[in-house]
């Protein structure tokens, strides 16, 4: 037969199944009658002859199957028709389908939502073309104790000039200007980027062009690239405003370039992209300030690319002068070595560790939702032993027989993954929108292909996982058996209970990893909470960051007197206790700087430690609540004489003095040609790079230096006002600081609002988000494991009731029965937490990177948690166990 | 999945050889034309024809087409086509190939 005429017979029959069914029928039955016929002719009676023919042919309905297991259209509709029977008969019993699909959209939309986060964060290659390409350029320098060493623009270009394995290198930092002249003035956040920033990283203006070499030169007119967002905020996306000026810092830029709407870098929320414009005649061999990326040639590893850089990093000393007051041979010494790292893993940094123990998490979650789940259908499939083994008997093959509950369980996963799916979407949209994660690459985390298909895999593999358990045990079903018990329940075999103990001891031992795991993130947190930040009452400072212009003010004692008259009108303001000046709040770090002691002193040639510095004023510390161990606060009259001073953290001043006291009077400074600055005291230390990280030595410099030496006096421009008032987060009070800055400069905008509390939160972002999802899954897991302690023994119950009838009646006291029950919830409990509690050991050991300050195998915690589950369990097991207590002797014998 | 029968193989030639002879017969027909012509020493599985007719008309071997026989009974009669023809000799010259390779065998061992 032509393919054609197969297919079309075969769609015939595929609309008209009744038909083709019928013709089959029919056919069977002339065959009967022919055979009957020939029977009676050879002298039996009609009825045994018809009989007879039957015997003869077999089961019609057999060969009908066979005869329908020819022709493609077939291979479609038996799983078709058997799948509109799995789909009935789940129909059937809604409690059944509802609690499944609800346990399994709760593992699956739980497994989705974090893999879509592991997908957009640490899977999807960064939204550059070929970014596998990119690399950061960092440094160590061994030689003056700086584990990660920046860029400095005599390297950047070093390397741009003698690499052999860069396409394009660029150096970028983040800063911020401040625009006037188009309504109010703004605080805008800005990278300042070398020429070849964009191009670098393969990212071409919507609109409008790239910088050039010619932007950089000292004549040639200033030109900034906006971002998307902020060009249609302020510009309304109109077109025409390429060519426009705008004044950044009082100086005119002209509009060259928008940013693609998608363009993200590093996280970093910008509006403006600015050239730095660089002279390169100006540059001098040691000013690290900025950070680089640069774009390897094709196939060029990381370890080529490294070496390449080791060999041009000694050209730089004989391509730039060095700088006033350093030695030569210092660059030398300091053995600036380079740790190129992928753009990727500088983006993704430490949050791989938090993803991955969170994977693992929700992983556990739907391994126990499908134990649940395969709990269900065992007692489902238990109830159906008969009609499956009278089936059997009938003639269905095994194969059928498990296809069909395959299909059962597959579309239970379905169905469930198509919740899930949904589920994870919202989560996700919560996610995005609370911000509480605080994780990189946040808006690459979306629903996409990928997800999708991984919600379906899992979805398929939870539906045979936990499918396959009731078909390998009822798929060949052992006939005489299940025959024999249908009259009357027997107790139920061994057999049969072994799965379901099994599984809920799975459970149990799941449960527990989940709930150690969150105990030790719960104990993690606590510590971190009772961590002496060096700060306090974080929730009631305001702050905000203004920055005072060149243009605007050039002098910079008369900057410091403006800010100083700022911090007098804000404290005017009721119900403000205080007001004080930082270059860089706690927990945002500052620069990283080596600084000499005049005693003891250093050795000629060798660079001291580093340390933070940080640029404040008066009144800072204790309006953050910064205590001072020794010595005295800076003083305004120390910021305008010449007199240099500066305090310094306690661990620094210990360091050096081995006493907070004895720091007082003893001199630090900068750099070999600065003025010996005066410690005039001891701050609190400050765990400046996290709650979690060791508080870096400090010195708080004045944000004014006047130098004896120089004549020029230096000021820090743009400052953070912190603001000690419960009024934190009023609209009122914001308003009201806005007209005391108004009052004293109306072109001054007012940047980043924030409160203290808040970066001290976000310090302890990762902390908590882990915390709450590993205390979501360990609830989740927890209830899932006492439904299913509950489940086991109320059907265990209710199948021994003729049996508990009988021991009631022979004068069994109801207590003894009772206890019997619990104890059996308690032994199935037991054994789950022994397996549980190892199992832990084992995997909590993964969790080490995300812990503080307790042990991955904290006994308390251990022992705490595995006693709450157990006791869980036993009430889960009381509950049913009164119930077979109170069963009705003569009832339960006159029942079934 | 079709039963594996002792026939199976040599029961579409069986099949075709009859229906090549006597065209138009229904299955019963020719479930006893196999078993008389062997002398009862053949017998087809009851429920294997069905399935194998059913797999030949799919293959185009072999078309059915429902009659009315003079007892008034209905029956579906099947007859060789080309493709059918052309399959049993092809089907023949194998059987003559195994046949007398086994009888060689049988001969020389």
């Amino acid at each position: 037969m032509p393919v054609w005429r197969q297919f079309v017979r075969g769609l015939r029959t595929l609309v008209n199944r009744d038909r083709a069914d019928r013709e089959i029928a029919d056919e069977v039955e002339s065959y009967l009658e022919h055979s009957t016929d020939e029977l009676v002719s050879s002298g039996l009676s009609p009825e045994v002859a018809r009989r007879v023919a039957r015997l003869e042919l077999g089961g019609a309905t057999v060969v009908r199957e066979q005869v329908r297991s020819y022709g493609w259209e077939n291979v479609i509709a038996a799983p078709l028709s058997d799948l509109r029977y799995a789909a009935r008969r789940l129909r059937a019993s809604p409690g059944f389908t509802a609690v499944s699909v609800l346990t399994l959209a709760s593992g699956i939309g739980a497994s989705t939502a974090i893999f879509s986060m592991v997908d957009g964060v640490l899977l999807k290659p960064l939204p550059y073309p070929h970014s596998e390409q990119l690399v950061e350029l960092r440094h160590t320098a061994p030689g003056i104790n700086i584990k990660e060493l920046n860029i400095a623009a005599s390297l950047y270009l070093t390397y741009g000039e003698e690499s052999r394995v860069f396409q394009d290198v660029a150096m970028w930092t983040p800063g911020s200007a401040s625009v006037t002249g188009l309504a109010v003035p703004e605080e805008l956040p800005r990278l300042s980027v070398t020429n070849l920033f964009l191009a670098t990283l393969g990212v071409q203006p919507a609109l409008g062009r790239q910088f050039t070499v010619s932007d950089d030169l000292p004549e040639s007119e200033r030109v900034v690239i906006l971002t998307d967002g902020y060009w249609k905020a302020r510009f309304g996306g109109n077109p025409g405003a390429i060519g426009r000026r705008m004044i950044l810092d009082g100086n005119a830029y002209e509009i060259v370039g928008v940013l693609p709407p998608a363009f993200q870098f590093m996280d970093h929320k910008f509006a403006l992209l600015t050239p730095f414009r660089l002279h390169r005649s100006e540059v001098r061999l040691i000013s690290f300030c900025c950070q680089g990326i640069g774009r390897l040639k094709p196939g060029v590893t990381l370890a080529q690319a490294n070496a390449d850089v080791a060999r041009m990093l000694p050209m730089a000393p004989g391509k730039f002068p060095i700088n006033p007051g350093f030695s030569a041979t210092m660059f030398a010494e300091a053995r600036i070595t380079p740790t190129l790292r992928l753009l990727r893993d500088q983006v993704v940094g430490d949050t791989g560790d938090t993803l991955w123990v969170l994977m693992g998490t929700v992983g556990i979650v739907l391994l126990i939702a499908c134990a649940n789940v395969a709990n269900l259908l065992l007692v489902r499939a238990g109830g159906r032993h008969q009609e499956l083994a009278v089936r059997a008997a009938l003639g269905a093959g095994s194969g059928r027989i498990a296809r069909e509950l395959l299909l059962e369980s597959g579309l239970l996963g379905l169905t469930g993954g198509a919740f899930g799916l949904a589920l994870a979407g919202v989560a996700l949209r919560l996610l995005a929108a609370s911000d509480i994660a605080h994780l990189p690459r946040i808006h690459e985390i979306s629903i996409d292909l990928t997800v999708v298909a991984f919600a379906l895999g899992i979805s398929l593999a939870a539906g045979l996982l936990f499918g396959l358990i009731p078909v390998l045990k009822y798929a060949r079903p052992q006939l005489s058996n299940a025959l024999r018990s249908g009259g009357r329940s027997l107790s139920q075999s061994r057999g049969r209970h072994r799965a379901r103990n099994l599984l809920v001891v799975v459970q149990v031992a799941m449960a527990l990893v989940l709930l150690i795991g969150s105990g030790l993130m719960l104990r993690t947190f606590q510590t971190l909470r009772h961590v002496d930040p060096g700060i306090s009452g974080a929730n009631e400072v305001e702050t905000l960051r203004i920055s005072i212009p060149e243009m605007q003010v050039k002098e910079p004692e008369r900057v410091l007197r403006m800010d100083q008259d700022m911090l007098r009108k804000i404290e005017g303001i009721p119900g403000v206790a205080g007001a004080g000046i930082i270059n860089w709040l706690p927990f945002e770090g500052g620069s990283n700087d080596p600084v000499y002691a005049q005693s003891p002193p250093t050795r000629e040639g060798v660079t001291p430690p580093i340390r933070r510095f940080k640029y404040i004023s008066p009144g800072y510390l204790s309006v953050v609540g910064t205590r001072l161990i020794a010595g005295r606060d800076l003083a305004w009259s120390d910021l305008y004489s010449d007199k240099p001073v500066a305090l310094v953290s306690e661990n620094m001043a210990r360091e050096l003095w081995h006493d907070p006291r004895a720091a007082i009077g003893k001199r630090i400074r900068a750099s070999l040609d600065d003025d010996w600055h005066e410690v005039v005291g001891v701050a609190a230390d400050l765990r400046d790079d996290g709650i979690d990280q060791k508080a870096p030595g400090i010195v708080y410099w004045p944000v004014l230096q006047k130098s004896a030496a120089d004549t020029e006096a230096s000021v820090v421009r743009s400052v953070v006002f912190v603001i000690r008032t419960r009024r934190t987060g009023s609209a009122a009070l914001l308003q009201q600081i806005q007209q005391a800055v108004a009052a004293i400069n109306p072109n001054l905008p007012v940047a980043d609002v924030k409160t203290l509390g808040s970066l001290y939160d976000r310090s302890l972002a990762r902390t908590s988000f882990t915390l709450v999802l590993l205390a979501i899954a360990g609830g989740m897991a927890l209830l899932v494991g006492v439904i299913g302690i509950y489940g086991v023994i109320s059907y265990t119950v209710s199948q021994r009731t003729r049996e508990i009838g009988i021991r009631l009646a022979l004068g069994s006291p109801p207590d003894e029965v009772t206890r019997g029950f619990v104890r059996y919830g308690l032994v199935l409990s037991s054994v789950g937490a022994i397996f549980g509690v190892a199992a832990a050991l084992a995997l909590t050991r993964l969790m080490k990177s995300v812990l503080y300050g307790v042990s991955p195998a904290d006994p308390m915690t251990y022992v705490a948690v595995s006693a709450g589950l157990i006791l869980a369990a036993t009430l889960a097991s009381y509950l049913p166990a009164r119930r077979a207590a109170r069963i009705d002797p003569m009832q339960a014998l006159r029942a079934e | 999945m079709p039963k594996t029968d002792s026939l199976q193989g040599s029961l579409d030639l069986l099949v075709l050889k009859i229906l090549s002879r006597r065209p138009r017969l229904h299955g019963y027909a020719i479930m006893t034309a196999i078993q008389e012509i062997s002398e009862e020493i053949l017998r087809v599985e009851e429920g294997s024809l069905y399935p194998a007719l059913h797999r030949m008309e799919e293959a185009g071997w072999i078309r059915a087409e429902w009659v009315i026989k003079e007892s008034g009974r209905r029956a579906r009669a099947y007859e060789l086509t080309t493709a059918g023809r052309k399959q049993l000799s092809a089907e023949e010259v194998r059987w003559q190939a195994v046949t007398s390779a086994v009888g060689r065998v049988l001969r020389m061992a």
